[in-house]
């Protein structure tokens, strides 16, 4: 196989250059048949000793520009302070190696790439080391290489010098990779590469995306989901200096204008008459939830045991429901996608975690070829799944747009458009029976879950099975409490409404552990058990569980004294493949809950850059502790309530707890780290609550009064 | 009207009650400060007016004609601000939205109080939402900044 150049592997213009690429290795080959014609293009060694990792994933906080570089340095031994990272250019070749398409989701970059990234590191330096040979007259074996040279006595050729040589070479079939015990960079706190350019104001998000001509957008979307445009009057709006267009699209009216602040005095000025959707409302909602509940619908597991009869026998029963509500991602940077229209093809920029899907959404709607759609991917001002649009919603939204008004337009949301856009975390509702004898021992478990499906009617919708979306009873099927349950019945009731929902930082688990968690503190209080205690018992035979929870019980002291007015409350969840435990330390004032501290542990196998990890979990209880403690969106009449940050409230700087991480290290396969330490966070307060108070919250978010 | 933006004046065309953020974006191309929710909820669009952090999505530019604005492009030629310095050494940012005007924030908060004590981080830092929950590191890196020992966050209670 000839190595192709950038240009031809990527159908890119100019700015080529001199450069070599490795494709995908043999092995990976193999399991994809399609890679052999469609070879990947990683990693590029310049003269000037560069090196230039493609990132095929989005770099959305979580580290990955970061952690895969790290991957190819580490086979590469490269310079690290030659490293170079950017966003690949949306093509097949660097199609996530599970999901079939580009995208950046489940917490996955990490541990899906972790072989292929060290192998094109590997590739690279085996081409580089044999140039050198050749170079040398030598035989490869007798080289070697440090810190970006190949080295041959006391003789040596930096990467840069042998980069033009390199690759005229063929890959090589196979690669050996270094043993763990080898390895200089992974299992290292490295910091991060995006830092630089992110302190000082140069860093490009999709909203800085600039050109001359470019335009702005603003559209006027229903304010009921599921509403058309019955008509609209334009003429105030285009009396706005700066405004040039007003075009309808399928979503809305679009506001075109020179500047984002024209654009949105034109939308404000604008006035629309709209045919409403049916007007859903949170109250009725839940009523007609609570309902559903008391029967059981679709089987989402197959059951164990007689569970009536176990609920029946079992010496203490609890029965309660829990209630979650629609939460809005709010992503710090609001939506916003540019389409450049030009010749037969179109530019976009987007923020966006699945490239090729809306690459593809593009296309269909201008009617042109997928590869006459080039997609570039600036930063992610935050993504937490809002970016990976299955429906490619706003990308689709925005071609729309440049294709009405027939220039170079970016549409932008504004904080409003977001929190009343929808795709929601779905709202949930669980009624949950559970029986335990009289040593503790859980006995049975009858769960009924109630919500919308997120995957249905999308492209996901053939990971459902039976009709049932796997998000929607993760965290609870396979919970690891359930395992020895000899008696269990889990069961979905499927809603549909026009509210659209949406994968939200750890999707269906954000609801199912508040769920389960919650009832396992009810079930130790019901036995008179320590908390802890219970929930080894109850783990007993799940030693990575137990070691977790040890730890962190280890870490926030549990069992010893309090300060007064303290409560401490406990919760472990996995997901993700990685199994997190979160002590959280509480107390009220002024009739709100206080976090005070968080103590974490987490496994997740092998821990590739801890920094990374620690500020990951940092960050997912933040996420969780603000929709734990404010998060809610609620419908009233069809419309909804909240609009920006003053009454969408968010965790800021004076309600941080301390948090401390432990890494509990084991041989297990890698688990995801961006998402998992989100789920616990949310029964662990309300633990502390009731060890507090005495008093069971049951209902998202926490409120005492 | 002119603008004194970064040390340089800017001849500057925009109607006088257009927020000074879009002023800095759209017409000077200033991107390094950011819209959050223009109405001064989340402090990512923090920059210095005459020093002080003001937030540029809610101020009319006419209220800035006369007066030194600094950007985050304009806080230190190379990224070597002392905040920055802290920031880079602590690991601060994540997805770097918001991390501009946490910056400005921040660097507002050390000119005016070289060694703040917690209660007067939170309060000047209250206003600036971090949605990667970056804060621990944020008060960190404060610390750093102020000359205390990185890595002893302590909770304010």
């Amino acid at each position: 196989m000839s190595p192709l150049s950038r240009r031809e592997l990527l159908g890119t213009g100019a700015g080529l250059v001199i450069a070599f690429y490795v494709p995908r290795p043999a092995r990976a080959e193999a399991m994809r048949p399609k890679a052999k014609t469609d070879p990947n293009a990683f990693v590029r060694i310049a003269p000037d000793e560069t090196v230039t990792v493609e990132l095929a994933h989005s770099e959305m906080g979580q580290g990955n520009w970061t952690g895969l570089a790290m991957l190819v340095a580490e086979e590469l031994d490269c310079d690290w302070s030659k490293i170079r990272v950017e966003h690949a250019i949306a093509a097949p070749a660097y199609a996530h190696l599970e999901f079939g398409t580009m995208g950046t989701g489940g917490s996955s970059s990490m541990r899906s790439e972790f072989d292929r990234y060290r192998e094109v590191g590997a590739m690279a330096r085996d081409m580089l080391v044999r140039a050198a040979a050749q170079k040398w007259k030598t035989s490869a074996k007798k080289l070697r290489t440090e810190n970006g040279f190949v080295l041959h006595g006391t003789e040596k050729l930096s990467y840069g010098q042998l980069a033009d040589a390199a690759m005229q070479l063929s890959p090589p079939k196979e690669v050996t990779l270094k043993k763990p015990s080898e390895w200089k960079y992974i299992g290292q706190q490295i910091r991060r590469l995006d830092s630089p350019e992110k302190i000082t104001g140069k860093a490009k998000f999709g909203m800085d995306v600039q050109f001359e001509g470019l335009r702005t957008a603003l559209v006027a979307r229903a304010p009921v989901f599921g509403g058309k445009v019955r008509s609209f009057d334009a003429s105030r709006a285009k009396a706005i200096k700066g405004v040039e267009q007003v075009v309808q699209v399928p979503s809305g009216v679009a506001v075109v204008a020179n500047n984002f602040w024209s654009a949105k005095l034109g939308r404000d000025a604008l006035a629309v008459q709209w045919d409403n959707g049916p007007a859903v409302d949170s109250e009725k909602l839940f009523a007609s939830y609570r309902e559903l509940a008391q029967k059981p619908g679709d089987e989402a597991a197959k059951p164990k045991g007689d569970v009536d009869a176990a609920l029946t026998k079992a010496v203490k029963k609890i029965e309660a429901v829990y209630e979650a509500p629609y939460l809005a991602h709010a992503t710090m940077e609001p939506l916003n996608c540019t389409v450049k229209p030009s010749g037969d093809g179109c530019e976009i920029w987007v923020g966006t975690q699945f490239q090729q899907v809306d690459q593809a959404a593009a296309a269909k709607i201008l009617g042109i070829p997928v590869e006459k759609v080039t997609l570039h991917t600036p930063f992610l001002g935050g993504g937490f799944g809002r970016r990976g649009s299955p429906r490619s919603d706003f990308v689709s939204e925005a071609v729309q747009v440049a294709k009405a008004a027939g220039v170079p337009v970016k549409t932008v949301w504004t904080r409003e458009d977001d929190l009343h856009g929808g795709f929601y975390r779905p709202a949930f509702l669980h009624r949950v029976q559970a029986g335990i004898d009289a040593q503790g021992n859980i006995v049975g478990w009858k769960h009924t879950a109630v919500g919308q499906s997120i995957l249905k009617g999308t492209m996901f919708a053939g990971m459902m099975k039976d009709g049932i979306d796997p998000s929607s009873v993760e965290g609870i099927v396979d919970s690891p409490y359930l395992e020895g349950v000899k008696a269990t019945q889990v069961t979905l009731h499927t809603t549909e409404n026009a509210v659209p929902v949406h994968f939200w930082r750890s999707v269906g688990h954000t609801h199912t552990a508040f769920a389960v968690e919650t009832m396992i503190d009810e079930l130790a209080q019901a036995a008179s058990q320590d908390p802890l205690s219970f929930r080894l018992r109850a783990l007993s035979g799940k030693p990575r569980h137990a070691a977790v929870l040890k730890a962190v019980a280890q870490l926030a002291g549990w069992g010893t004294p309090l300060l007064k007015g303290r409560g401490r409350g406990l919760a472990l969840h996995e997901s993700f493949k990685s199994i997190v435990a979160e002590c959280a330390e509480v107390s009220v004032e002024d009739g709100e809950i206080r976090v005070h501290k968080v103590s974490a542990a987490i496994d997740c196998g092998l821990a590739v850059n801890p920094l990374a990890i620690a500020a990951q979990v940092q960050g997912s209880i933040v996420y969780g502790l603000t929709a734990a403690l404010y998060g809610k969106i609620t419908l009233d009449d069809g419309k909804v309530v909240q609009s920006n940050f003053h009454d969408y409230r968010m965790l800021r700087l004076p309600q941080m707890p301390h948090i401390r991480v432990a890494l509990v290290e084991s041989d297990a396969k890698m688990g995801g780290v961006g998402e998992p330490a989100t789920p616990p966070i949310v029964p662990a307060v309300a633990n502390a609550v009731f060890a507090l108070t005495g008093k069971r919250l049951r209902r998202l978010p926490l409120e005492l009064a | 009207m002119q603008l004194e933006v970064n040390g340089t004046v800017r001849e500057v065309d925009a109607d006088g009650e257009m927020p000074l953020l879009w002023v800095l974006r759209d017409v000077l191309g200033y991107t390094g400060t950011k819209y959050g929710c223009g109405m001064a909820q989340c402090g990512a669009c923090t920059v210095h007016l005459d020093g002080k952090a003001v937030r540029s999505c809610v101020l009319p530019v006419s209220a800035a004609a006369g007066k030194k604005i600094t950007t985050i492009e304009g806080l230190s030629p190379d990224g070597t601000h002392p905040v920055q310095l802290a920031w880079r050494d602590v690991d601060v940012v994540q997805c770097g939205y918001c991390q501009s005007g946490q910056i400005m924030s921040a660097a507002a908060l050390l000119a005016q109080k070289p060694n703040p004590t917690d209660e007067e981080i939170d309060l000047a830092m209250a206003g600036n939402v971090c949605r990667c929950g970056t804060y621990q590191r944020v008060r960190e890196a404060i610390r750093k900044a102020a000359g205390g020992e990185p890595g002893a966050a302590r909770s304010s209670k």
